[in-house]
């Protein structure tokens, strides 16, 4: 059996180090299986959060070899094991300790966004009628998993700490699926472009790359919302047509 | 919003990234850069940019300037004597301005020339950030009036290649219908122009992404689902449109300038 290098962050917000650790790589093994290995054999008291191992919970998030990654979904087999695989925290949230960050910033900005608010209900027994072609745009937004890569990838959060002024891709998408759901009568506009901070992304795509539902965040949610911005705020013509159409 | 605490962040350059995660910033900058930098420099030229009945895009519409092509003759008395003139300067900021502030290379240039992150997860050189939250970006959602404009450019582009089949017979001097070379290469750049421009994110919003129930309109309906498969290729079209418009240019001006002999097919 092949023996391979971990290069493992360890420490709290206080501070911390890469350490090494070696162990005992099998045929079919994912990084979070190592983590366990070495947690079980010479690391008892490393702290790693996960649960489902099947890449459906979104709690194993890391940064395996510099990339945003799910752990349990990523295979030995496609990392190069002749040199250490470094696993680090999410660097984009507070450390708590080991690869173990504190992401509960996600859920008080979450709290932030105007909840869904359906039309009156279409039929006498209070229920609606969807087109199933007008609810496809927002199905893919419903695949999310909340792993928060996304955030973490996010150069506005990650290197710019702006926690304050932008809510990140993750909620961007949320938005989306509230803001383009056929049911949906609540206005957003005025919050994305102020309070959730649209306009601070630059397009990157680093979010949608890093996605492990393969969310076209980027093309599909982002930029969407800021053309919807655009007519809002920034387009005289559409400005014009307002105030003519009352 | 409680105050976020994290980890320091990395210097300029800086990742735990193994990859060769500098390949595509550069490919894009360099790429990027040529075309920019061979734009300008055709533009400035004003001279070769017609070759019988073919106009290169980058002088098209001819507004005022010397080759039959011109719609109103040639340069006007009017223009500034210290200003030098070309007709592509006339209207080439149109289609510039269309590409300069795609959403597509918007993300491509931040990173490329701007290393506003020079690629995900590497350390960026500069604190401060406002994005397109404020000035100058976010001038940059102005992109919709460059669209309509590129709209525009479409069929006149379309008109050029309709007015590139027709040859003066060297014999006779009568003009005659043919299909040379040059013919196919300014169809062909219609063709990439139009699919990235169907393909454009404010294309696709205007045709119906704006709107979220489109079940009542089919007509719009197939439209926004034409204009997102365009805008799922738009990455590619707008490679393989810059290469097309480019090279059409790079056609037309070697054989006005007798390098090389434009073929005819028919
Ligand atoms: S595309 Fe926008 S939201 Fe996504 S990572 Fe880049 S800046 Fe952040
Ligand atoms: S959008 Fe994708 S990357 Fe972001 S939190 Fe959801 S599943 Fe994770
Ligand atoms: S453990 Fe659930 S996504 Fe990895
Ligand atoms: S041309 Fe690329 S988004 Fe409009």
């Amino acid at each position: 059996m092949a023996r391979a290098i971990f290069s493992i962050w360890r420490g709290d917000q206080s501070g911390g180090a890469m350490q090494d650790y070696v162990t005992e790589v099998s045929e079919g093994m994912v990084v979070l299986d190592a983590v366990h290995q070495i947690q079980a054999e010479s690391a008892h008291d490393l702290a790693v959060r996960w649960n489902c191992k099947a890449g459906k919970c979104g709690s194993c998030s890391a940064e395996v070899n510099g990339k945003p990654r799910l752990m349990c979904m990523t295979r030995l087999s496609d990392l190069p094991l002749d040199e250490p695989v470094t696993i680090e925290p999410m660097q984009a949230f507070p450390s708590i300790r080991d690869l173990v960050t504190d992401v509960s910033w996600n859920f008080e900005v979450k709290t932030k966004i105007k909840k869904f608010t359906p039309r009156p209900p279409d039929a006498a027994d209070g229920t609606w009628r969807i087109a199933q072609e007008d609810v496809e745009r927002v199905q893919e937004f419903r695949k999310c998993i909340e792993c928060f890569l996304c955030q973490d990838v996010c150069h506005v959060l990650r290197d710019h700490h702006l926690h304050d002024a932008f809510i990140g891709p993750r909620f961007l998408v949320y938005t989306a699926a509230l803001e383009m759901h056929p049911l949906d009568v609540e206005d957003r506009l005025a919050d994305l472009k102020e309070a959730h901070g649209v306009g601070y992304c630059n397009i990157t795509k680093c979010c949608t790359k890093s996605c492990p539902e393969h969310i076209t965040i980027t093309d599909n949610a982002i930029i969407p919302l800021k053309e919807r911005v655009v007519d809002r705020f920034y387009d005289p013509v559409r400005r014009l047509l307002r105030v003519f159409q009352g | 919003m409680a105050d976020v605490q994290v980890l320091g962040r990395r210097p300029f350059g800086v990742t735990a990234r193994r990859d060769a995660w500098w390949v595509e910033p550069l490919v894009v900058f360099v790429v990027l850069g040529s075309f920019a930098v061979y734009a300008t420099w055709a533009a400035l030229q004003g001279v070769h940019y017609s070759h019988g009945g073919y106009l290169s895009p980058f002088y098209s519409p001819e507004l005022f300037g010397d080759s039959p092509h011109a719609i109103f003759g040639p340069k006007p008395g009017w223009w500034p004597l210290w200003l030098p003139f070309s007709p592509a300067i006339l209207i080439l900021w149109a289609p510039g301005g269309f590409r300069f502030t795609c959403y597509y290379y918007r993300g491509a240039y931040y990173k490329a020339f701007w290393a506003d992150p020079l690629s995900c997860t590497v350390g960026e050189p500069r604190k401060r950030y406002c994005g397109e939250a404020g000035m100058p970006l976010i001038l940059q959602n102005v992109h919709r009036y460059f669209l309509y404009l590129a709209l525009l450019f479409l069929p006149i582009l379309a008109y050029d290649v309709w007015n590139a089949m027709w040859f003066a017979n060297p014999a006779t001097g009568a003009t005659e219908f043919g299909i040379g070379a040059g013919t196919v290469v300014l169809a062909a750049n219609v063709v990439c122009l139009g699919s990235y421009t169907f393909g454009c994110h404010s294309f696709r919003h205007l045709v119906g992404g704006g709107v979220d129930c489109l079940s009542g309109s089919p007509a719009r309906h197939t439209c926004y689902n034409v204009a997102g498969k365009f805008n799922r290729a738009h990455m590619r079209w707008a490679w393989i449109s810059l290469f097309m418009v480019a090279f059409a240019d790079l056609y037309v001006r070697m054989c006005a300038m007798g390098i090389w002999a434009d073929v005819r097919i028919l």
